[in-house]
């Protein structure tokens, strides 16, 4: 054997192993989704799903307080979202949030030594948007949430920002001349895909139809154009991103567009829908006049919420994991809450 | 020299692979040889057990008659008839039926003393069958990973395992195959008029002959690949797009089970701009 037919296999060999490295070993893990033959199954590589589960538990409760004794809000004064829980309750919550949100920073990452009562720091007035924002979807968007609920764990885990946020994406510098059409670039956030780029924007704040493929067998007057499908597929790839799992979690995409077709869970992806698109528009952008510039995105707009924040690589946040009946005072909210925000909404 | 005595010429005995001289003769047209016998068993048993699914369905819609595998529960098992097993003994009829055809072409060759191209190039679009129904469910753990029978039904698969991946036209393997399927197409039309345009000449004109053909191409592109190389080069062409095909499914579930846009993170990630 001369040496060039060495180097050869021995080239072609390396490469094979460069190839294989980089892919799973058989076989993986799969979930039916439909009927036999279908071909609507998840697929997961067992170690992906393992990371899964390492990322989503949730941390012991506290043990409850009586719901006796007075209130918050005639122990303390400003408190607006919180006031009509006892003050053991209160206290509880607090102490629960500051494991959620700041447990580095502690109380002072919202209160301020000179009266915990101060608005002085922005973060407190985020919190209370936030706990509203809560308060609002454990109480009426069960469609979405269910049982399981939501708490500022949900989407914090432990860090003063949650990991997944958006802003209007302006799209990065490119040379003079070319035009990038919102698209035609590797993005994160279409699924790195090169599907348009700010697939949030028009759906997750503005109100754009998601709906755009024809109900008909033939052409008769549907016309949304490549572009707005395109679109929608950059939206679909961040929902799959965001619970790990493909498009037949929801769709029998022989018909994607067919209710009787599709999933539960397409139904309750609606609701999710609205559900964001409702917490943008009516909470945290309400936030954007006294936020500090370091958070917000390059075009002035406060970090806003996708299915990411909650879901975090999960099909359920947290797998599923019930929190609220731990919690139950972020079950709901207060009549002050309601004029505030949700007469607004509706 | 007319077809019937070209076939006579060439009717030769021998050359069989199994079965000695038991099955070495011709009905009508046809040799029938061992594997002709087999071929027509596994063919004539499988179709009649898909027309029998069919009954089991709700429908006769030739259309939408649907054969489906088992549930993925039954894993590697047998599953009951009625349950996907009908699908398992079809399968194995399909596979008894191709493979008896390649090796009864491979007879043939024998008697005829030629190359082995023929059941070579139909035992590649086999493989890619095999694949589909039996290497990928094997590696993935359960039958019910192979496509259902019926025309409508096993498109219907196609787009979901498509979408099991997010965007099966980032799938590499897939980017290779589909240029080999749209290459072969462009081939064998250019090569399908040169041949028309040098043979089917207009009234009065005589036809033209290689040399022509050879010249064109110089004149178009430079070169001219000649009257073997073109075929040698459609077989290579429509080979590659089976068997490219094979391993950009093969690779969808086994050996990657993300989005196939998440498999160019390599290439985002080359330290020349990253």
């Amino acid at each position: 054997m001369n040496i060039t037919k060495t180097l050869k296999i021995a080239a072609v060999a390396l490469s094979g192993a460069l190839f294989l490295a980089a892919c799973d070993a058989p076989p993986p893990e799969s979930v039916q989704r439909g009927p036999a033959g279908t071909g609507m199954v998840l697929i997961y590589n067992g170690d992906d799903l393992d990371n899964v589960v390492a990322n989503n538990t949730v941390p012991e409760a506290p043990p409850q307080l009586p719901a006796g004794g007075p209130k918050a809000s005639e122990i303390y004064q400003n408190v607006e979202v919180l006031g009509d829980l006892s003050i053991g309750q209160f206290t509880r919550l607090m102490t629960s949030i500051t494991e959620w949100v700041s447990p580095e920073e502690g109380c002072n990452y919202c209160h301020v030594a000179e009266g915990f009562h101060l608005d002085t720091k922005y973060t407190k007035k985020v919190a209370r948007v936030m706990l509203a924002m809560t308060q609002r979807a454990n109480q009426d968007y069960g469609d979405h949430v269910g049982n399981a609920g939501v708490t500022c764990y949900t989407c914090h885990r432990g860090k003063n920002i949650p990991e997944y946020v958006w802003t209007t994406d302006p799209g990065g510098p490119h040379a003079a001349g070319i035009t990038t059409a919102m698209q035609n670039i590797a993005s994160e956030a279409a699924g790195n895909t090169s599907l348009p780029f700010d697939p949030f924007t028009p759906y997750f704040e503005q109100a754009q139809s998601i709906r755009v493929a024809g109900d008909t067998a033939l052409p008769e007057g549907n016309n949304s154009s490549i572009k707005q499908t395109e679109w929608i597929y950059s939206l679909m790839m961040h929902f799959s991103d965001s619970l790990g799992v493909n498009c037949t979690h929801c769709h029998n995409t022989r018909a994607f567009s067919d209710w009787e077709q599709s999933s539960p869970e397409r139904v309750k992806a609606w609701h999710g829908i609205q559900m964001v698109r409702e917490m943008n528009t009516q909470f945290i952008n309400r936030t954007t006049d006294w936020l500090p510039e370091h958070r917000k995105g390059p075009l002035g707009d406060p970090l806003k919420v996708n299915c990411g924040t909650c879901h975090q690589g999960a099909y359920q946040p947290l797998l599923g994991a019930n929190m609220i009946n731990d919690y139950p005072t972020l079950k709901t909210y207060n009549e002050a809450t309601k004029a505030a925000y949700v007469d607004d909404a509706e | 020299m007319s077809l019937l005595s070209f076939e006579k010429k060439y009717r030769v005995r021998g050359g069989t692979l199994l079965g000695g001289d038991l099955f070495d003769f011709w009905i009508g047209p046809f040799y029938v040889g061992f594997f002709g016998v087999t071929t027509a068993f596994f063919s004539i048993l499988g179709t009649l057990l898909i027309i029998y699914g069919a009954s089991l369905g709700d429908t006769w819609n030739i259309w939408q008659i649907n054969i489906a595998p088992p549930d993925l529960s039954y894993g590697l098992g047998l599953a009951p008839l009625k349950e996907g097993g009908l699908w398992q003994i079809i399968t194995m009829c399909a596979l008894g039926a191709f493979g008896s055809w390649i090796l009864r072409q491979a007879e043939i060759a024998r008697k005829l003393g030629m190359g082995m191209h023929v059941p070579f190039a139909f035992g590649v679009a086999v493989f890619a069958y095999f694949t589909l129904v039996v290497i990928r469910p094997v590696l993935m753990g359960a039958w019910g990973h192979g496509f259902p029978y019926g025309i409508l039904s096993h498109l219907d698969w196609v787009s979901n395992v498509g979408y099991q991946y997010l965007h099966f036209h980032y799938n590499p393997a897939h980017m290779i195959a589909v240029t080999f399927f749209f290459t072969n197409a462009m081939a064998l039309s250019m090569h399908g008029s040169l041949i028309l345009m040098a043979t089917d000449p207009r009234d009065g004109e005589p036809v033209k002959t290689g040399e022509h053909e050879n010249t064109f191409f110089r004149d178009d592109i430079g070169y001219s690949i000649g009257a073997l190389g073109i075929h040698r080069l459609g077989l290579f062409l429509a080979l590659s797009a089976g068997f490219w095909s094979a391993v950009c499914i093969v690779l969808s579930g086994p050996f990657w089970t993300r989005g196939w846009p998440e498999w160019w993170n390599w290439w985002l990630e080359l330290p020349i701009w990253n």
